[in-house]
């Protein structure tokens, strides 16, 4: 990077490309311990997670193109988060006092 | 000034995000996302959207993660295994992750190729009065429906969560 | 650059009047309820028990701080210091009165100029928002402090306060949302501003004599889920000493336990704020100036050194004969502050405001020596049963006559 580069970062701001980039790497994480863990509540929170990162890339966009509509679409998927987060939990708090576990691999008597 | 700001929070951001997935308490995992939402209602004050930011920290760090916390504690979920997982998985976990991390950040730049700065200040529209005007005027039947789908929700999760009727 | 020198200033003026009002609180606290239950309260600690705070605080930090070997040390110690953050998060936003200008300081050659600053450490456009936000997350502080301490009284405990505290911020939330509608604006400054001026001549426009809908039964609504919210009886079933062996603090010891009782005095104060500026207009005297409101204070300060002078002429204890004059002398002291023309628009509605916050406090404290305390069922069917329903009707009718008088 030269001196010119750093200066046109102080002088202008952030590149929105750097807001996207943070947004993949939420959203890399979050899918990474959706399928490497076996707690089904971290799982759930893996989801949020990747909710989130989703979030900041409409944030940056309607930063981007002087608009409100990114942001209302951020406040709707905050609802649904809400109301998936409500319902899910009450899925895992019957599966608990049916099971008695909270490990995603013991959860399984449907197969086989 | 919203460079280091941008690079500080982002920092924690990320470092939260993994402490998420590589905590074995749940506890831990659900303070670190609380972290992680916190982080990411600054960078939304930063991009201009100072209402979404607040709701952010009133509506998922302070309503849902507590959510997370009372359903935690209430089943006692103890720190998790580490039991035997294959070592195909362990092996190919991060380099796949990885792939995943390169193919989103190339595909993001390859379709935004000139995106623009983001100054504080650039963007002002993103004040209450904006996002309700928006909201109730050309966005006002997704908000019914929302509406409708939290009242499934809040039914739902009472007719899961409550104690069979003996 | 000044700007970071003055509002450095600001910070550790803040703070420090904070730190020195909690401490005090508790003594008017103990004071108030003792008086109300005919008895005395705390007097043998300097003169009518005023050292007693400084006495708690070395017992205090003197006490043994024992950490018990059953918890989770990480978060059985992040736990009170994530409580009081958050109380004090919310002081930083409320503005405590006008603008303040500090005339041109010449030191040497060199001339600081004139600077004017506002009476508040950041003015935040959507202030009311950052209040319920913080109020959100300090839920956090009580219940990982009951769940840290391995303890199932406690972690009942702290669960029934978080349950609470979350069902009682919906009915704050809708009490809070009736005077925006009026107000217009989210910024705590916007909102007292729109409180100034006087209908008919002499009736203060605040926010619960406003037309179209004055907005008193939001007040009350507003008064009661703070009451929750703060943990303060009649809703303080959680942390009573005597239920749940003193509920989710109870394996708190010392410094850790100031901490938490830090947290509640400073959530009452920020509440009390809230409830001035949103429906008590703030630093807006109760009559216009022209009627002579400016001399309500000088007034009040003098005839409480008058009193306090009277009483050491025949005092009721031998020590009395030196402290009730001392005190006498600076009450007049402070009414020729207050008389005082320069100062007087600066400290007036400082006074105001201060004076309408510790009107709440004291009516808090009213309260506590006044109420049984609530049941646990009782108080979370009150708050889903009652308080929730009536505050959104009272938000429905307040939209409605806002819609149709605008």
């Amino acid at each position: 990077m030269e001196p010119s580069d750093a200066l046109k970062l102080l002088q202008n701001g952030v590149p929105i490309s750097w807001y996207l980039t943070l947004s993949a790497v939420l959203f890399a994480t979050g899918v990474a311990g959706f399928l490497f863990r076996r707690n089904i509540i971290t799982v759930f929170m893996c989801i949020e997670l990747m909710l989130n990162a989703v979030n900041l890339s409409f944030i940056a966009f309607a930063h981007q193109h002087r608009q409100v509509s990114g942001q209302l679409f951020t406040f709707f998927v905050m609802v649904v988060a809400a109301a998936e987060a409500a319902v899910g939990l009450a899925i895992i708090l019957t599966v608990f006092r049916n099971r008695s576990t909270l490990n995603i691999d013991e959860i399984n008597t449907l197969r086989n | 000034m919203d460079l280091f700001a941008f690079l500080l929070f982002a920092f924690i951001a990320v470092i939260c995000a993994v402490n998420v997935v590589l905590q074995r308490h749940p506890i831990a995992s659900a303070l670190s996302l609380v972290g992680v939402m916190g982080s990411l209602a600054v960078l939304y004050l930063l991009l201009g959207a100072e209402f979404i930011a607040m709701a952010q920290i009133i509506v998922y760090a302070g309503a849902i993660m507590v959510l997370f916390v009372f359903v935690i504690m209430l089943l006692n979920a103890g720190t998790e295994e580490r039991r035997g997982r294959s070592w195909l998985a362990q092996i190919l976990g991060l380099p796949a992750m990885l792939a995943l991390l390169g193919l989103l950040c190339f595909f993001a730049y390859r379709s935004f190729p000139d995106a623009g700065f983001a100054k504080f200040g650039d963007f002002r529209g993103g004040t209450a009065a904006e996002v309700g005007m928006a909201l109730f005027t050309d966005y006002l039947l997704p908000f019914e429906v929302t509406s409708i789908l939290i009242l499934i929700a809040i039914v739902g999760a009472i007719v899961l969560a409550r104690k069979e009727l003996e | 650059m000044e700007f970071l020198v003055i509002t450095a200033v600001k910070l550790a003026l803040i703070l420090f009047v904070f730190m020195t009002t909690l401490a005090y609180l508790q003594w008017v606290e103990r004071k108030v309820i003792a008086h109300v239950q005919v008895r005395m309260g705390p007097s043998r600690v300097g003169p009518h028990g005023l050292l007693q705070p400084l006495a708690d605080v070395i017992k205090l930090i003197t006490k043994e701080g024992v950490l018990p070997p059953h918890v989770n040390k990480f978060f059985y110690l992040a736990a009170p210091f994530f409580a009081v953050f958050m109380a004090l998060i919310a002081i930083s936003i409320i503005p405590f009165g006008t603008s303040v200008t500090i005339p041109a300081i010449h030191i040497g050659s060199s001339t600081y100029g004139p600077y004017t600053t506002m009476m508040e450490l950041a003015n935040v456009n959507v202030g009311i928002l950052l209040i319920l936000a913080v109020s959100s997350m300090g839920v956090y502080g009580i219940a990982l402090a009951g769940w840290a301490s391995n303890n199932k009284y406690s972690l009942i405990g702290g669960l029934r306060s978080s349950a609470q505290m979350i069902s009682y911020e919906l009915p704050l939330s809708l009490a809070i949302a009736a005077p925006l509608l009026g107000a217009g604006t989210l910024s705590l400054r916007g909102i007292a501003d729109t409180q100034a001026g006087y209908m008919l001549g002499f009736i203060p426009r605040w926010a619960i004599f406003q037309l179209p809908f004055p907005q008193i039964f939001s007040f009350i609504i507003f008064m009661i889920a703070a009451f929750a919210e703060t943990n303060r009886i009649p809703f303080d079933l959680p942390e009573a000493e005597n239920e749940l062996v003193a509920g989710f603090h109870v394996e708190y010891s010392s410094m850790t336990f100031a901490a938490f009782f830090m947290a509640e005095y400073a959530n009452m104060v920020t509440v009390c704020s809230v409830a001035t500026l949103l429906f008590l207009g703030g630093w807006q005297p109760l009559w216009p100036e022209a009627y002579g409101s400016d001399f309500i204070a000088p007034l009040i300060f003098f005839i409480s050194g008058a009193i306090c002078i009277y009483h050491g002429l025949n005092p009721a204890r031998p020590f009395d004969r030196i402290t009730l004059p001392v005190f006498g002398v600076i009450f007049f002291g402070l009414a020729g502050l207050m008389a005082f023309p320069p100062t007087v628009p600066i400290l007036m509605p400082i006074f105001w405001f201060l004076a309408k916050v510790g009107f709440l406090l004291f009516v808090f404290i009213w309260i506590r020596a006044t109420l049984p305390r609530f049941r646990y069922d009782q108080l979370m069917g009150f708050a889903w049963k009652f308080l929730f329903p009536v505050a959104l009707a009272n938000l429905l009718i307040t939209g409605f006559l806002v819609a149709l008088f605008e």
